[in-house]
């Protein structure tokens, strides 16, 4: 039992993501297009009713660092003219789109349309350089975001009625440029179909991240995290999403069950906050598992989720209303863990037994990381938690030191042991 | 009688210390890293022996720091250098809150708790101004002798600004200044307040607390002690030793293991 199960996740999203890039590169051979998205607002449940694939630039853009061959993509892009200050995934996706969809998975079909919400500001810059290459449409869902840190509103609160109001609005809007584009006719059982299936993930992500207060903790945050992550955005809305999300929390109630952990020798519980370090994503953990730490959350899985961590549920009976409603609150729930997310973080040091927060700034992204040097003040000045601040980039190995990056992760878990040693003293 | 060594290998020079079970300086010595790191480590090492009157077998346990130190292939372990200067400028002067540590190649700021125990830190990133290279830049250019450009520097009436952040177009910035007709006093008072400017950048990020040491190899240079001083508005400790501060520190985490191993139940959380 155990060998089928432990690991299961990890081998079955791999083999999701190779099938999902497996069907972009033959939808691209066959010169079908899709919709372009994000992870933050995808809208794929209602991308699928109209059987568009979804493609996630971001995604193809990481798939380039991870395999190593990013510097590429980023060089041609640069010299084409792109500054080297520009978004690395904006630059990484330049570059597959001058090659003609060519990419290290196979082939990324050209947009129909892009679908984008204001969750992040280079979102609107990058679609409109699709939207000049191929003169395709953009939407643009602009999400009402929390007013200030800890005053979102919520059903039964006016404001939150006039901003839900607001997103259903757009909402339909999208319907009618989908049957624009797609000439197929809304069928709202299909959506109600899609959202079945994402209710089933979203409880699931909930589920399996609650999961890691577990000591020892069922999976890295950052590494295993990802993988689930991956799956989390690519199949959203499908059975097969579904059915990976009810294995994924099997997989975890029974190494909960069993005290199976993700280290042999689990020392330091640690939290991620930021994008990671893709360029040398193994290593970079490795920095960390070769003190005996482990990331039992990340911030990364909350806000590039789309949200879907809060475990949102939307209700059948009314699918367009509701979809309307979790995009409005997931969509800003992403948004504030990139920007408010230090009293999440405070909240969650006692049950999930946290040592140290790690924050990791990229040089490729300021909407992620700009705020990130205040939110850690502030953290600290909440909790007696040790933290880290380290900086890299997420796609741009020019500006990845492993050396500096080790010394300032060494001297972090010196630090951890010595507090430990004064704490039993 | 039990000692313990720190050898602390920079980019620039390498220390050695040895200390006693009291933690009294026995012998010390200091030599420029040059390109075989392994041999500096090793000679830096055999002269601090030989100040201290005492052969290699006699010291029980050794830590390497700095960035070499996992070249320190003769040592028990490693620590890294911002745990050793924050150590060591405990040891050194124990109302230390704050360490600025200033070598060659980076410049830390390091928050410290009076047990040693580092609190923050933070470190120059990519770049190395605000660091001694910048000085060596400036050096360069005006042809003076690193060991005397604190000197020149607290001789300036009018100091100059020196805009750029990068050491490598500081000496241009340098000698365009001297095109100016400015003096060179001035000219290196802006440059050791450029250097100041940024480390007190860096000391606000962790948060300044008195009290402030200053470590590192830059801090034998009156000018930037100075420089500091003014930036800061109050005044920096430093000692005699406070090159050897990384050394001391990473002797100091030796000394622990070597007390550690006399009482097994804090072997585990040792260094």
């Amino acid at each position: 039992m155990t060998q089928d199960i432990v690991g299961r996740a990890n081998n079955e999203g791999a083999a999701l993501f190779r099938e999902w890039f497996d069907g972009l590169t033959s939808t691209a051979e066959q010169g079908g297009r899709g919709a372009y998205v994000f992870v933050m607002g995808s809208m794929a449940e209602l991308l699928r009713v109209f059987d568009l694939p979804v493609i996630f630039p971001e995604i193809n853009s990481l798939q380039t660092a991870v395999r190593k061959v990013a510097h590429e993509y980023l060089n041609q892009a640069e010299d084409y003219g792109y500054s080297p200050d520009i978004c690395g995934y904006v630059k990484a996706d330049v570059a597959v789109q001058l090659r003609g969809g060519q990419h290290p998975m196979g082939r990324i079909p050209n947009p129909a349309i892009a679908v984008l919400t204001n969750a992040c500001n280079t979102y609107i810059k990058w679609a409109e350089i699709w939207e000049r290459m191929y003169h395709v449409p953009v939407f643009t869902l602009d999400i009402p975001g929390t007013r200030a840190a800890g005053t979102q509103t919520w059903p039964g609160d006016r404001d939150f009625s006039n901003d839900r109001d607001y997103v259903l609005s757009q909402i339909k809007e999208l319907i009618f440029l989908c049957e624009q584009i797609t000439g197929r006719k809304f069928d709202i059982d299909k959506l109600r179909e899609a959202l079945l299936h994402a209710n089933t993930m979203s409880r699931g992500w909930k589920r399996v991240l609650e999961l890691n207060k577990n000591r020892p903790s069922l999976f890295n945050a950052v590494t295993d995290g990802t993988i689930y992550l991956g799956v989390s955005n690519a199949f959203r809305g499908t059975e097969k999403g579904a059915r990976y999300f009810e294995d994924l929390v099997e997989e975890m109630e029974y190494k909960a069950t069993h005290g199976i952990g993700t280290l042999v020798n689990e020392r330091h519980r640690l939290i991620f906050v930021g994008v990671p370090c893709y360029p040398i994503f193994r290593r970079f953990n490795e920095l960390f598992s070769e003190w005996g730490g482990t990331f039992v959350n990340s911030t990364y899985l909350w806000f590039a989720a789309g949200g879907a961590n809060r475990g949102f549920e939307y209700d059948l009976a009314d699918p367009i209303e509701s979809l309307a409603e979790g995009t409005l609150i997931t969509v800003r729930d992403a948004m504030d863990s990139m920007f408010y997310q230090d009293q999440a973080l405070a909240e969650m040091i006692g049950p999930f037994h946290v040592d140290g927060v790690v924050y990791h700034p990229i040089k490729s992204c300021r909407t992620v990381s700009t705020g990130l040097a205040d939110n850690r003040r502030a953290l600290m000045a909440s909790r007696d938690v040790a933290t880290l601040f380290i900086e890299s980039d997420m796609m741009d190995r020019r500006v990845v030191s492993e050396a500096q990056l080790k010394n300032r992760v060494d001297a972090f878990f010196e630090g951890l042991n010595s507090r430990r040693m004064a704490a039993t003293r | 009688m039990s000692y313990a060594a720190g050898v602390d290998v920079g980019s620039t020079q390498t220390k050695a210390i040895v200390i006693d079970e009291s933690r009294r300086i026995v012998g010390r010595a200091l030599i420029d890293t040059g390109e075989n790191v392994v041999a500096a480590a090793e000679k830096s090492f055999a002269e601090a022996l030989e100040s201290a009157g005492l052969l290699e077998p006699e010291v029980e346990y050794v830590v390497g720091t700095g960035y070499g130190r996992y070249r320190v292939t003769f040592g028990n372990a490693q620590v890294t250098e911002i745990s050793c200067h924050g150590r060591g400028a405990v040891q050194m002067f124990p109302g230390t809150c704050t360490v600025v540590d200033m070598g060659g190649q980076d410049t830390k700021a390091i928050r410290v708790r009076p047990t040693g125990e580092i609190v923050d830190f933070c470190m120059n990133d990519k770049c190395a101004a605000g660091t001694g290279r910048f000085l060596g830049a400036a050096s360069a250019a005006l042809d003076i002798p690193l060991s005397e450009l604190g000197g020149v520097a607290l001789k300036a009436e009018r100091p100059v600004r020196i805009s750029t952040t990068c050491t490598v177009f500081a000496e241009s910035e340098v000698l365009s200044w001297l095109g100016k007709g400015k003096r060179i006093e001035d000219i290196l008072a802006g440059v050791h307040q450029s250097i100041a400017a940024r480390s007190i950048g860096l000391l606000r990020r962790v948060g300044i607390e008195e009290e402030v040491t200053f470590t590192g190899g830059v801090a034998r240079n009156i000018g930037m002690i100075e420089a500091l001083n003014r930036g800061l508005g109050l005044k920096v400790n430093v000692s005699e030793d406070s090159h050897f501060m990384g050394a001391l520190g990473a002797a100091l985490f030796a000394l622990d293991n070597i007390v550690a191993s006399r009482a097994p139940a804090f072997a585990e959380a040792a260094v």
